[in-house]
């Protein structure tokens, strides 16, 4: 098996080198072919062994390929742990990955950076791969980066634009505050543990009991530090300033890196430390309150917007928020369940996103669109699928991911569960409402196309509208099938640990569970049902039927209008206070400090003190050779007086 | 000779030869120069393939007497802590050779000589076993790099040699008077006599100082490292190379070879000063580097902070460990063995890993400078758009200098602060706001430089790099990335050694 585990991972990597290096030279034709060819590859063997671990209950594989250092007893490897856990991020990663492939033939046609981005897209599915199969933190960290440091290529992909320059620099470095919190954690995990490796570190966590810092249990603050990562690489409140402007990026991208995969590491890492989350309930609080906070004020902001890849980005940060919750509530599962289906629907959405946006020449304004519904009837298809299933319309994937969170809140004895529970009820509204105020505006209604893109507007090329179709279906239909399995019927038992005496949301979960066709009837009877349908009515009323009352009330409430066009004030704050704040210091240091008090008073004025005892001396300095031969013996004499009859131990002893 | 003696004298004597060569037959000279330097590449591979990693004793060494009636030898030989950092010394200078071939019109002979010879000191410098053999090998290396600065720098370059070498000068005559101390002392210039020689605490504490002094300002740390911004922005591409790649090198290596074997009572006392000014150095040094406008100051500020890595993995051992009455190593935090060896074997990596990553981002400067002669970062702007082979390179490097993993920028600072972790959990805090920092000051640059569009019509000429500057570039990427995903083969040659420097550190001389 080890060889299969291999060829997943190297596969794209290899893509990635031949279309990086030789892209150029093989043309475009040769370039997609090898580079799809090689996630095709992974795409099989994952699901090769997606059917051996999960289906058939394979053995846990765990092992080192080679050692990147040996120090003393320390062994940091680089290593494959392929547990269910794994496997299914394997597929998730693996298909979405195949499907933007494809994707980007249409897609990014007329660009001229063509091969250089299919390098970078199966790069980065090959650092996917090596964080999700990472067995050890090193790895972990290793794959955490380079999906980060694809993100910064790729927002930065058409690096003539200013503003995607801004926004990949500030991505990295949004992402880099996370890191940081990430590696104290992995150091205090060392610390306390003196392994890097996941089973040793899992099986010495008794080392922390008892142990404090700063105030709380270590175990607490390693938690807390490691969540900071997730928070940045997850985009969670106040980290997630940078995913918006991520979408400065190509729309494949958007869909790839920024919704399927690579914003997911947060909740992949935190469902792989369960263990560790396990034993600290402050920890796990903070999760859940940040991930609330997330999923509704970030959903919030998704009404306001009218750029159509910025809403589908705030309903990626809404939705991040809410598998954020499920992690918080010990549902990882959940979570994990959400991540998958969250990963079709909302890949299809950015693809179909991206598929308008074709249509449109490049505009990008949901304002200037509408009725788009008969000339594009794939994308308009495939679209409600997807958005349907993000606002979990009953039988559609994203509801049964959606409703297992809002339950396993509901059973939560975590403080402050009640009023996440309310904020991700409401978050129920907010989504379906945003989710169809764009989807009226782009599909329904008049056209407000203008009239020369009107001319030219037609369906988007196989190559697009194939990927479409084909995450169409997992985003209708994934949710019923797996639910089960996955959260019922121990898909995920053997990588996740639930401590279920204290955390007993899984456990009433499958108490109140009784098969994936009786939700369906179930949730007409249920309070975020409701809220879902009045979140389209609401959406319908505002964008089709009397748009004037959208103005009316944007008017009358035109603070929290504000407030909601501003983002909160995130991003000038961060202006003000970080950048601003941060080059003023600097400023200071160099010039006050550096060239100041060292420079011009330390060195230069120590310089000039030589150079004034220099004027004093410099009289004697005659030139004339007796003035020198005198000085010199007379100092001869004084030195030699000196040790003949003076000092410590004087040659010559006088007596007196 | 024997191969140690060879590789110090036969870049010597190869300089000697380029200087006889002479300027007028330039390309004869640099034929000569880079052949020079292969050869004593390929034989200095020779200390790694023929290294005993399983002691901490010398290897390849030799003794001859060299000035009897004070006991001074020409005694040399090398242990896993020096070797790494010859072969770095071999290999940086084919790099900087190849980097001058065309760009130096101007005395060319002279210039090669003066890098060979520079080659042949420096590895003098890591080899020396005798304490006088070593101070004239390190004193004599300053020579070369001063002409460098003061013959092929910029406009402002003589004020930045005499700066360069009056500070170091100050520092190493009190590194002079304490060695001549030891030897009034033990009777011996022995550096590994010294090692053994029984010091007070005052004593060692004075000698302490007297090292510090003149190590600190090679590393450089604050606030000796004024001279180190200066420097380099007058310096040519090579001289700053070598400067960055190997000289700051010396004083690291310093701290391991004499401070802590030699006044380790006195490390341990002093050691939070040290690292209280390696935090300062990684910390402020990064603000100050966030500022700069030339791109040369700013990779001179980032190589001040991240040699402040390499001086707080040295001395965080000391709140690591410490001995215990039965002569076993007793942990002080909740820390281990394996806490204190990844600081000072992170120390190690990280000093070859900034050999390789400043030289690049030297030469990175100086392939832009060569072009357009501004190191003004306003200059540029979207050179991507006509340069995109180059700026492949320049975002590589730049990934390393922030850190990546993958790159050897990555091992040397994750090994440190996973040791600083088990010292004292503020000081990994300090240190990893590098993380933020180092890729805030590194990508802004990159941003301002490489990406954008075209604002200023000279960046729409540049002529992406040559063959040549290619071939060092590649090399230089190559080294960065084997280095980042396998370090292993560097950190086992070293191990052995270090181990022992751990216990030497550690076993009190009182």
């Amino acid at each position: 098996m080890e060889n299969i585990y291999l060829t997943i991972a190297l596969a794209p990597l290899l893509g990635a080198i031949i279309a990086g290096f030789f892209g150029g030279m093989l043309g475009r034709k040769a370039t997609h072919t090898i580079t799809i060819l090689g996630v095709l590859v992974s795409t099989v063997l994952a699901l090769y062994v997606f059917n051996h671990h999960v289906l058939e209950k394979g053995e846990i594989f765990n092992q080192n390929l080679y050692t990147w250092m040996q120090i003393g007893s320390l062994n940091i490897s680089v290593g494959f742990l392929i547990d269910n856990l794994t496997s299914v991020m394997l597929v998730v990663v693996s298909f979405v990955s195949l499907m933007v492939h494809i994707y980007t033939i249409g897609y990014m046609d007329d660009d001229d950076g063509y091969t250089k981005f299919f390098s970078y897209i199966s790069l980065f599915t090959f650092s996917m791969f090596m964080l999700v199969m990472s067995n050890n933190f090193m790895q972990l960290f290793f794959g955490w980066e380079a999906v980060g440091l694809v993100s910064y290529l790729l927002i930065g992909f058409w690096h003539h634009k200013e503003s995607a320059v801004e926004a990949n620099l500030k991505a990295f470095l949004v992402n880099r505050v996370g890191d940081f919190g990430f590696l104290l954690g992995i150091g205090l995990v060392l610390a306390f543990s003196g392994s890097l490796d996941y089973a040793e570190v899992f099986s010495s966590l008794d080392n922390t009991t008892n142990q404090q810092l700063w105030g709380l249990d270590l175990i607490t603050v390693i938690c807390l530090l490691l969540f900071v990562g997730a928070m940045g690489k997850s985009a969670q409140v106040p980290l997630h300033v940078w995913l918006p402007g991520s979408m400065e990026g190509p729309t494949p991208i958007s869909a790839l890196i920024h919704a399927a995969t690579m914003v997911t590491a947060g909740i992949f890492m935190v469902s792989r430390m369960s263990p560790m989350f396990e034993l600290s309930d402050v920890a796990l609080t903070v999760v859940m309150v940040i991930g609330a906070i997330t999923a509704l004020f970030m959903g919030l902001l998704g009404i306001v917007q009218n750029d159509i890849k910025k809403v589908v980005a705030y309903s990626t940060l809404s939705q991040l928020g809410y598998m954020t919750v499920a992690l918080g509530v010990s549902a990882y599962s959940v979570a994990i369940f959400h991540l998958m289906t969250h990963a079709f629907f909302k890949a299809l959405l950015f693809l179909g996103a991206g598929s308008v946006i074709v249509a449109m020449h490049h505009e990008q304004d949901i304002r200037k669109m509408g009725g788009l519904r008969k000339k594009m009837p794939i994308t308009y298809w495939t679209a409600l699928v997807g958005t349907l299933a993000l606002i979990g319309f009953p039988g559609f994937a994203g509801f049964y991911s959606k409703d297992m969170i809002i339950e396993a809140v509901h059973f939560s004895s975590l403080p402050y569960a009640e009023w996440v529970y309310y904020a991700v009820v409401a978050g129920v509204f907010i989504t379906a409402f945003y989710s169809f105020r764009m989807f009226f505006l782009v599909f329904h209604g008049k056209s407000r196309v203008d009239h020369h893109t009107e001319e030219h507007l037609h369906e988007s090329a196989p190559s697009i509208t194939f990927p479409l179709i084909a995450l169409a279906i997992p985003s209708a239909v994934i949710g019923y099938f797996t639910i089960d399995p996955m959260l019922f019927n121990g898909w995920l038992d053997n990588a996740i640990t639930i401590d279920a005496e204290k955390h007993v949301s899984m456990t009433e979960l499958s108490n109140i569970f009784h098969g994936a066709a009786a939700m369906i009837p179930h949730a007409v009877q249920t309070l975020p049902f409701w809220m879902m349908v009045g979140g389209i009515a609401t959406a319908w009323v505002f964008s089709l039927y009397r748009t004037q009352w959208a103005d009316w009330v944007q008017n009358k409430f035109h603070r929290t209008n504000y407030a909601l066009e501003s983002l909160y004030g995130f991003d000038r704050f961060n202006e003000i206070v970080f950048v601003g704040g941060i080059k003023k210091l600097g400023n200071l240091l160099w010039k006050v400090s550096d060239m100041g008090i060292i420079d011009k008073i330390a060195v230069n004025g120590s310089a000039r003190l030589v150079g004034f005892i220099g004027s004093v001396v410099r009289p004697i300095q005659t030139g004339y050779v007796y003035h020198y031969a005198f000085f010199m013996i007379f100092s001869l004499l004084i030195i030699l007086t000196w040790v003949l009859f003076a000092g410590d131990n004087p040659l010559l002893q006088i007596e007196f | 000779m024997e191969l140690l003696s060879l590789l110090i004298w036969l870049p010597i004597l190869g300089g000697a030869l380029v200087i006889l060569i002479g300027n007028n037959r330039a390309d004869t000279a640099r034929w000569a120069s880079v052949a020079i330097s292969i050869v004593v590449f390929v034989v200095s591979l020779s200390l790694y393939t023929e290294f005993d990693s399983s002691t901490h004793l010398m290897q390849f060494e030799e003794k001859v007497s060299w000035i009897s009636q004070f006991n001074i030898n020409y005694h040399i030989g090398i242990d896993g802590i020096s070797m790494p950092l010859i072969i770095l010394t071999t290999f940086s200078t084919i790099l900087v050779i190849i980097a001058g071939w065309e760009v130096i019109t101007r005395r060319t002979a002279h210039y090669m000589a003066a890098f060979l010879i520079m080659e042949g000191l420096i590895i003098g410098v890591f080899s020396s076993l005798d304490a006088i053999l070593f101070y004239a090998f390190w004193e004599a290396s300053l020579i070369p790099m001063l002409l460098i600065i003061g013959i092929w720098g910029g406009d402002n370059r003589v004020y930045a040699a005499i700066k360069f070498f009056l500070y170091t000068f100050l520092g190493s005559v009190m590194l002079l008077v304490s060695l001549i101390y030891m030897y009034n002392k033990g009777g011996s210039f022995g550096i590994l006599d010294m090692h053994n020689l029984n010091l007070t605490l005052a004593e060692q504490s004075y000698i302490f100082w007297a090292f510090f002094v003149a190590f600190a300002v090679k590393v450089p740390m604050f606030p000796v490292h004024t001279w180190l911004p200066d420097a380099h922005v007058q310096a040519p591409t090579g001289g700053s190379v070598i400067l960055a790649a190997i000289m700051l090198k010396m004083g690291g290596y310093g701290f391991f070879r004499f401070s802590l074997p030699i006044t380790p009572d006195a490390s341990l006392e002093f050691s939070d000063v040290v690292i209280a000014l390696s935090l300062i150095a990684i910390v402020y040094i990064g603000f100050v580097a966030l500022v700069q406008r030339d791109m040369k100051k700013l990779i001179a500020y980032s190589s001040i902070s991240h040699m402040g890595f390499v001086t707080l993995g040295v001395f965080a051992l000391f709140s690591i460990l410490t001995m215990g009455a039965d002569g076993s190593l007793v942990s002080l935090n909740g820390g281990s063995i394996d806490g204190a060896l990844l600081g000072l074997e992170g120390a190690m990596v990280q000093m070859i890993s900034h050999g390789f990553i400043s030289a690049a981002m030297f030469l990175v400067v100086g392939v832009l400078y060569d072009r357009l002669h501004s190191r003004e970062i306003s200059t540029y702007g979207g050179v991507i758009n006509s340069m995109p082979k180059f700026t492949g390179f320049a975002v590589l490097f730049a990934m390393a200098n922030a850190g990546l993993p993958g790159t050897s920028g990555f091992v040397g600072e994750f090994m440190v602060i996973l040791g600083a972790v088990q010292a004292n959990i503020w000081y990994a805090v300090l240190a990893a706001t590098t993380l933020i920092v180092g890729a805030a000051y590194t990508l802004w640059m990159v941003k301002r430089v490489f990406w954008g569009s075209i604002t200023n019509d000279a960046v729409k000429t540049l002529k992406d790099i040559n063959g040549r500057e290619f071939l060092i570039l590649a090399i230089l990427a190559a080294a960065v990335l084997i280095v980042g995903l396998y370090p292993q083969p560097i950190i086992e040659v070293m191990h052995s050694s270090i181990e022992h420097l751990l216990n030497q550190a550690l076993t009190s001389k009182l």
